[in-house]
């Protein structure tokens, strides 16, 4: 088995807010993430492939390939966006980096063409990162949505 | 969903690698320059992973403000601008190697209450890294 990573960065707003939680209580949890204006990150994804090498092209997949997947699913939806109100697919979450690499996992997951999604590495900082490495652990299934929120 | 959140933190301190096992010349041929008496200081990255269910409330694994206070009081206080040898008590006994800081650090981060502890990575400099993460089931953590 061969591990291939890709690299893609994108730059996005987001904010944490959840609308069951008081002001305070909002402030208190989420601290200066709670701006309402919101405030901005350079991410940086990090998507690993397992697979075998195809023997006619020593490829496990042919990275002009993963860098279209990646363009579309991931940089056209969220670079240079405000991920609490552009990204349909995290409307009703808090775009935690824990959420957005969730979202990534299963926007990426039936798109490989050869291979397997083995990791989503998501760097929100150089000292903030997130391992997403789907449900091979069997773990809750379903994105989890804000209790209480109407969006 | 399986997911682990990694932060990263950074402590600066000295050590000294010197077997108390091991004569003079025998600690000077193992260890080499590390085995200078008055000791050499590091750069540390420590990475920590945790994992455990995202709160839908929240979003969050854990909030980070908890994992940097424990850290903070559990690792980087007692250990930066610290001489290890002389001012951590388990590294009066153990030899402080990046293998048993890693592990030192290990076995101080499972006390933490909102998460479990997946997994330790310390860098000494950026060319050489060491990772922990427990023993398998069964098997003694302690050393």
């Amino acid at each position: 088995m061969v591990y291939l990573t890709r690299k893609l960065e994108f730059s996005a707003s987001h904010l944490y807010h959840n609308p069951a939680f008081s002001a305070e209580e909002n402030r208190r949890v989420f601290g200066k993430c709670n701006n309402p204006h919101g405030h901005g990150h350079n991410y940086v994804l990090e998507v690993t492939v397992a697979g075998e090498p195809n023997p006619a092209t020593g490829m496990v997949l042919d990275l002009k390939e993963l860098k279209e997947i990646l363009q579309r699913e991931v940089s056209d939806r969220m670079d240079h966006r405000f991920l609490n109100y552009e990204v349909p697919e995290l409307a009703g979450q808090i775009p935690t980096c824990e959420n957005i690499a969730t979202v990534i996992w299963r926007l990426l997951e039936n798109k490989i063409t050869s291979g397997h999604l083995h990791r989503v590495r998501l760097y929100e900082t150089p000292d903030l990162f997130v391992d997403c490495y789907g449900e091979s652990n069997g773990a809750q299934s379903g994105a989890p949505s804000i209790a209480g929120d109407a969006r | 969903m399986k997911l682990h959140l990694w932060r990263r933190y950074k402590f600066c301190a000295s050590h000294r690698l010197h077997s108390a096992q091991l004569g003079e010349e025998e600690n000077r041929r193992v260890y080499g320059k590390c085995n200078n008496p008055y000791g050499h200081g590091h750069n540390y990255v420590v990475e920590v992973a945790v994992s455990g269910p995202v709160d839908p409330a929240t979003g969050m694994i854990a909030n980070l403000a908890d994992l940097d206070a424990f850290v903070e009081s559990e690792i980087l206080e007692p250990f930066d601008h610290k001489y290890l040898n002389e001012e951590v008590a388990e590294f009066q006994e153990n030899i402080p190697t990046t293998e048993n800081i890693c592990i030192e650090i290990f076995n101080r981060l499972r006390r933490f209450s909102r998460a479990k502890l997946e997994r330790v990575r310390v860098e000494e400099t950026g060319l050489n890294s060491f990772e922990y993460a427990g023993e398998p089931a069964g098997a003694a953590h302690e050393r």
